[in-house]
């Protein structure tokens, strides 16, 4: 009896434990399997905004299209009294500013980005760099306001006449460059546009760039060249995939910029050959509009220029991280 | 030697090179300091234009009416902290969730090559598209702008943002760390969290902050999502004051006291953004010196 008291214990005690250990790695299973699901969720979810974006513009933007066909795209008129709707100007506009903005902001990014890479002192690297990521850094809304009270009589009392006098003067680039001198319109719209996606091309650039093997540039150093040769000659053509990309993700953020546009863009619904006069894009219709608008039509005519900005900023960007994800594959294959 | 030397590199062609670098080597400098001069010519515009607005009224009264004097920025200040805490708490976990599913699962799947895609096209995709998106699927249904609608739009923008530098930052975790954590027995999901996260929480921090200083500034989701409200309102279910729309309304219009307070508005928008910025680098250089 007594020898047998302690057994059921004993088998208590084994089976407590053959029974537990399964249970705490089922449980640590169960938990696993949990936050692989909860986890993979968010992930989808993530995905799931992108189409929900899609998707909801797509129905916004349904009447408008029913209404007026794909010709919505090439209409002139925008005329919320007479319910007649069309795309043209403000996507005009859009286009315009942006390739403008590139136009200034490539060179000057190179340059910066030629400069952290190359010329600065190393001390000076981070300090430089951190500026430059400040300035994209400054809410948009601050470049409007800016560009409005301060940029654009600056602009009109001293760059615009100097323009007129001299780029306006020549045959068919001159017609760019005529009308009023208000300091707002396309072309500050492209300036201030320009130093918003500075930082943003700058710092692609430069990462590209420290991309470029150490020895390539040496061998080139060795070879006599001067350090602008080595930039121009080796850092360059290897890194132009990625330098590319850089200005499509440029374009794409400049292609979507609203409030500083709005600010200074004049926000009127025509078209013009002058640069100086006031234009509209589809980001500024959208803030200026939107709130304000009539449900049916004006609404909807509104969510298709939205859907037109998503799809043409969703290309860029996409062509551009395309081309980045090209350049790190070279360089991981090395 | 000398003169050989001399000799050797004074040619038309050496000196054609040299100048084409000089020439260079100027631009550049140039291009930095264009965008130096930029920067700083923004900063004294708000600081001349801003200080002088900055005093106790305009912490602690509301919004004035049109045409009348005085006034501050109370409710904006206040509807612009509910959001973006709001938005914040709704975006950090979903990124950080996010975030670890593409390290930890997802690795190189084709489901996690097209998550990252997607986010890094969301990082840069135009905000007022994100507005339109929330006011068809919120707004147009409860028929009310509202503060939740404005910090679902704002935590849209910032989870891309908390998503990308989650899943960078645990990349960076030597596999050594998880190996030893898994040879103690410990559950996937315990290693995912408190090893590998918990490694590189300075880095995920900083990711938060970059988000947070992003959002605060976002103009063009608010614009009809949030709305504005000229009166204080502390319900997120009501129009909802915000600082970047106030300064945007104040700043267009004809009142010389509204477009004071839209300058102080933007002083302190721009200084609290920056500041972040500045901070969650310093945060950053701080956990890579431990690390």
């Amino acid at each position: 009896m007594s020898a047998q008291q302690p057994q059921p214990g004993e088998s208590v005690a084994s089976e407590a434990h053959a029974k537990g250990m399964p249970s705490a790695t089922s449980s640590a299973k169960w938990q696993d399997f949990l936050f692989h699901k909860v986890t993979f969720s968010f992930a989808l979810l993530v995905l799931l905004f992108l189409v929900g974006i899609m998707v909801s513009l797509v129905i916004g933007a349904w009447p408008a299209f029913e209404k007026f066909g794909p010709g919505f795209v090439t209409r002139i008129e925008w005329d919320p009294v007479n319910s007649e709707y069309g795309a043209l100007i403000a996507i005009a506009g859009t286009l315009v500013t942006s390739f403008l903005a590139l136009l200034l902001a490539f060179p000057v990014s190179f340059g910066i980005a030629l400069f952290l890479t190359e010329i600065c002192p190393v001390w000076l690297k981070r300090p430089l760099g951190t500026a430059v990521e400040l300035l994209a850094g400054v809410p948009s809304i601050i470049y409007g306001m800016w560009g409005l009270f301060v940029f654009a009589p600056f602009f009109a009392d001293l760059v615009q006449p100097l323009l007129q006098a001299t780029l306006g003067q020549i045959p068919v680039i001159g017609e760019l460059f005529q009308g009023p001198m208000m300091g707002i319109g396309m072309l500050s719209a492209g300036i201030i546009l320009a130093v918003m996606i500075i930082p943003f091309i700058a710092s692609v650039m430069r990462d590209v760039f420290e991309t470029c093997p150490a020895v390539l540039k040496e061998s080139a150093y060795a070879l006599g060249c001067t350090r602008w040769e080595v930039v121009r000659k080796i850092v360059l053509p290897y890194t132009r995939v990625g330098v590319f990309g850089g200005v499509m993700l440029g374009l794409g953020r400049a292609l979507g910029e609203t409030m500083a546009i709005t600010f200074v863009i004049g926000n009127a619904h025509k078209l013009s050959w002058s640069l100086f006069s006031a234009g509209n894009s589809i980001a500024s219709t959208l803030a200026n509009e939107f709130a304000e608008a009539e449900a049916g039509l004006h609404i909807s005519s509104l969510f298709a220029l939205g859907l037109i900005l998503f799809v043409i900023t969703f290309i860029v960007l996409a062509a551009a991280k395309f081309m980045l994800l090209q350049m790190g594959k070279a360089e991981g294959g090395k | 030697m000398s003169t050989t030397a001399i000799l050797k590199f004074d040619n038309p062609i050496y000196r054609a090179r040299l100048l084409k670098h000089r020439i260079g080597i100027t631009l550049s400098v140039a291009a930095m300091l264009t965008g130096l001069i930029f920067l700083f010519w923004i900063l004294t515009v708000l600081v001349i234009n801003g200080f002088g607005a900055l005093d106790l009224d305009f912490f602690t009264n509301t919004t004035p009416a049109p045409g009348s004097e005085g006034g501050g920025l109370l409710n904006p200040i206040v509807g612009s902290l509910m959001m973006v805490g709001t938005a914040t708490l709704i975006s950090t976990p979903i990124g950080i969730f996010a975030g670890i599913y593409l390290a930890e699962y997802g690795e190189e799947s084709r489901f996690a090559q097209i998550t990252r895609f997607v986010t890094d096209v969301m990082l840069s995709a135009p905000s007022i598209v994100i507005g339109l998106f929330i006011y068809a699927i919120y707004v147009a249904n409860v028929r009310h702008f509202s503060g939740w609608a404005g910090s679902f739009a704002i935590a849209l923008i910032a989870i891309p943002v908390v998503v990308r530098t989650t899943d960078n930052m645990l990349v960076l975790v030597p596999s050594s760390l998880r190996e030893a954590a898994f040879a103690l027995g410990a559950p996937r999901w315990k290693v995912a969290t408190m090893v590998r996260l918990r490694a590189v929480k300075a880095g995920v921090l900083t990711g938060v902050l970059l988000a947070v200083a992003r959002i605060s500034g976002e103009t063009a989701p608010l614009l009809f999502t949030a709305l504005n409200n000229q009166f204080f309102s502390a319900d997120m279910n009501t129009p909802l004051a915000n600082l970047p729309v106030v300064i945007f309304q104040f700043a267009m219009s004809p009142y010389d006291n509204w477009r004071e307070l839209a300058w102080g508005g933007a002083l302190l928008i721009t200084f609290s953004v920056l500041g972040l910025n500045i901070l969650s680098r310093l945060i950053a250089a701080a956990g890579q010196k431990k690390g």
